[in-house]
C-alpha cells in the first residue's frame, strides 16, 4: 500500500520535472504558425532544425563548436589545477595556515554571485584587448568552476588510503612520482566526476559567456537567449536550440547518474 | 636517486599550489582589488579608461539608485521563501525515494533540472508562462479560469519566478538528503524494524534527527546561493515589471553593462560582497548553534 502510493506521488513528480522538457520537445517540430495557434497536434516539421543548421545567417553550429571548445579546455584546465593543488594540500606536509587560507577564500568565492566579479574581468579582458578572445571565456569559465573543481576532488583525495602513500613514502618516491604514478591512477574516479560536472556546468553557463563573448565567441546558451530576445521571438527555432543544447546533459544523466550525484554531495557539503 | 628526489620535493609544494594561486591572484584578488578601486571613481570609455575620482558618491548613489536596494530587498524575501518550500518538499521526496530499491531511475529524472542550461529552463518557462499561447494559460482554458499574465503583473511576476525557482532546485536538495538518508547505518534503522516502527514514525523518530545536520547545511547552502539567481530573471522579466522581481545580481548587470556606470557597478558589487560575506558569517554561527541544539 505504502509502495504504491510512493510510486504514485513519485510519478506525479517525475512527469511535473519532465514535462517543460517534453513541452519544449514538441514545440521544436511545429511550424512557428501551430505554435502561435497553439495547435497541441500539428504537422511534424523539421523546419526549426533546418534553419538552426542550415540556413546562412544561423550561428547555431558554430556556437556548439564553440561551447565545446570552450568546456573542454576549461574542465581540463581546472582538473590539472585542482588536483594538484589538492594533492599537496591534502596528503603532504605542509603549513596549515596556507591550506586555511586557499580553502577559506575559494569557498567565498564559490559563495558570492559571479557578476561581481565578471565585471571586472570585463574591464580586464578590455584592457588586454582579449574580450570576445578564446582565451579569456576559457580562463573565466576556469575560475568559476575552480571552487567546484577543487571541493569534489579532495573529496576524493581524502578516500585513498595512507597505506598505499606510505609505502610510496618508504619506497623512496618523491613527491612528483608519487603523484602522478600512485595518486593520479588512483584519482580517476574523482577526476571524471568533477570532468563532467565541471564540463555541463561550463557547457551550462550564461553569465560568463554573455558578457566576455561576441558574436564569433558565443556559446549555445548566449545563442538561444539571443533567440529569445529579438523583437519578434522566433519559438520555434527557440525551441529548437534549446533541445540541441539539453543534449549533453541528459546523456551524463543517463550514463553518468552515481557519479553526478556524488559529484553534486561533494562539491556541496563541508 | 635518494637525494635528487629530496631535491624536487623542495620545489614541488611551490609548484604545485602556483597554477592554483597564480588563478586565484589575477582572477579573484585583483578583480577584487581593482573593484575596490574602482568603486571611488567615475569611469568613461573614450577608447581607453578614463578615472575621475569622485570619492564616495557612488556609494550614495547606490543607497538612491532604483534598482539595488529593491533588488537587495527582494533576493533576500526570495532566498527565504524559495529556501523553506524547496526544504521541505525535498525532505518529502527523499524519506519517500529511501523505500524504494530502484530509486536512481526517478533520481535520473528529478535531477535534470540542475544539470540543464539555467538559461534554456528560463527560455521554457518563459514560453509555458506565455499569455497569448503559454502552456499554463492553455491548460487553465480548458478549466474555464481566465488567462493569468504570469509575468507581466507585479504582484504574480514574483511568484511565478519563486515557483520556477522551486522547480529548479528542489532536486538538488534531495540529492543532500537522500545521499544523508542512505549515509545512516543499517543497523539503526534495522534495530527501529525490530522495534515495530511504522513508516511515519521511522522517518520522524530515526531518519530526520540523524539528517538534521545534512538540513541546516542544505538549508544555508541554498540561501546563500539563491542570491547568485540570474539567468531566469534575465530571460523572463527582466527585473520587472517596475521592481517586482529586481534582484542584486540583475541590478549589478544592469548598471555595469547595461548602463556603462562602471563606477556605481563596482560600488554595488562591493556592497553585495560585504553583505554576502556577513551573510556567511552569520550562516555559520546559526549552523554552529543549531547543530549545538540539535545533538541535545
Amino acid at each position: 500500500m505504502t509502495r504504491l502510493l510512493s510510486h504514485s506521488l513519485l510519478g506525479i513528480l517525475s512527469f511535473i520535472f519532465l514535462l517543460p522538457f517534453g513541452w519544449i520537445a514538441s514545440l521544436a517540430f511545429k511550424r512557428q504558425i501551430d505554435i502561435l495557434m497553439t495547435n497541441i497536434i500539428s504537422p511534424i516539421s523539421y523546419g526549426n532544425f533546418i534553419k538552426l543548421f542550415a540556413s546562412k545567417e544561423s550561428t547555431f553550429s558554430n556556437d556548439i563548436l564553440n561551447s565545446l571548445f570552450i568546456g573542454l579546455n576549461s574542465t581540463f584546465i581546472v582538473l590539472v589545477v585542482c588536483s594538484l593543488a589538492s594533492f599537496t594540500l591534502t596528503r603532504l606536509k605542509i603549513e596549515k595556515w596556507v591550506g586555511i587560507i586557499i580553502f577559506g577564500w575559494v569557498l567565498v568565492f564559490h559563495m558570492i554571485p559571479p557578476i561581481t566579479f565578471i565585471g571586472s574581468w570585463f574591464v580586464l579582458a578590455n584592457s588586454l584587448g582579449l574580450f570576445n578572445s578564446y582565451s579569456a571565456l576559457i580562463i573565466a569559465h576556469a575560475t568559476i568552476n575552480l571552487p567546484l573543481g577543487l571541493f569534489i576532488i579532495t573529496n576524493y583525495m581524502k578516500e585513498i588510503p595512507d597505506e598505499i602513500q606510505e609505502a610510496a613514502v618508504i619506497d623512496g618516491a618523491s613527491n612528483y612520482q608519487t603523484y602522478f604514478k600512485i595518486f593520479l591512477p588512483l584519482l580517476l574516479p574523482g577526476l571524471f566526476t568533477a570532468g563532467i560536472i565541471i564540463f555541463l556546468f561550463s557547457w551550462n553557463d550564461f553569465m560568463v559567456s554573455i558578457n566576455l563573448s561576441a558574436k564569433a565567441t558565443q556559446t549555445v546558451p548566449v545563442s538561444v537567449a539571443t533567440y529569445a530576445q529579438q523583437y519578434e521571438v522566433r519559438y520555434g527555432e527557440m525551441a529548437a536550440g534549446s533541445l540541441v543544447s539539453l543534449i549533453p546533459g541528459l546523456l551524463l544523466t543517463i550514463f553518468a547518474n552515481r557519479y553526478i550525484v556524488r559529484g553534486i554531495t561533494a562539491g556541496s557539503v563541508k | 636517486m635518494e637525494n635528487r628526489s629530496r631535491e624536487t620535493d623542495r620545489y614541488w609544494n611551490v609548484l604545485s599550489l602556483a597554477p592554483l594561486c597564480l588563478l586565484l591572484f589575477f582572477l579573484t584578488i585583483i578583480p577584487l582589488l581593482s573593484l575596490i578601486y574602482t568603486s571611488f571613481f567615475k569611469v568613461t570609455w573614450s577608447g581607453g579608461y578614463l578615472y575621475e575620482g569622485v570619492g564616495f558618491q557612488n556609494f550614495f548613489d547606490l543607497v538612491e539608485n532604483k534598482f539595488y536596494i529593491p533588488g537587495v530587498k527582494n533576493t533576500i524575501q526570495f532566498a527565504l521563501i524559495t529556501v523553506i518550500i524547496q526544504i521541505l518538499i525535498a525532505y518529502v521526496i527523499a524519506i519517500v525515494l529511501n523505500k524504494i530499491k530502484y530509486r536512481i531511475i526517478y533520481l535520473s529524472i528529478f535531477m535534470l533540472p540542475i544539470l540543464l542550461p539555467p538559461i534554456v529552463i528560463g527560455s521554457i518557462w518563459r514560453l509555458m508562462y506565455g499569455f497569448d499561447f503559454g502552456l499554463f494559460n492553455y491548460l487553465l482554458s480548458y478549466l474555464g479560469i481566465m488567462p493569468i499574465d504570469w509575468l507581466g503583473d507585479a504582484k504574480i511576476a514574483f511568484i511565478s519566478i519563486i515557483i520556477l525557482d522551486i522547480w529548479h532546485w528542489t532536486p538538488f536538495s534531495v540529492i543532500l538528503l537522500i545521499t544523508a538518508i542512505e549515509g545512516i547505518p543499517k543497523d539503526i534503522l534495522e534495530a527501529g524494524l525490530i522495534d515495530g516502527t511504522n513508516f511515519l514514525k521511522e522517518a520522524y523518530y530515526l531518519i530526520t534527527p540523524l539528517i538534521m545536520p545534512t538540513i541546516i547545511v542544505a538549508s544555508l547552502f541554498r540561501f546563500i546561493m539563491s542570491f547568485k539567481v540570474f539567468d531566469e530573471i534575465y530571460l523572463l522579466t527582466q527585473g520587472g515589471p517596475g521592481t517586482a522581481t529586481e534582484v542584486v545580481s540583475f541590478s549589478i548587470y544592469e548598471t555595469y553593462f547595461e548602463s556603462d556606470n562602471i563606477g556605481l557597478g563596482s560600488a554595488m558589487s562591493v556592497t553585495t560582497l560585504i553583505l554576502i560575506i556577513l551573510i556567511m558569517y552569520a550562516v555559520q554561527k546559526i549552523y554552529i548553534k543549531l547543530r549545538l541544539n540539535a545533538h541535545d
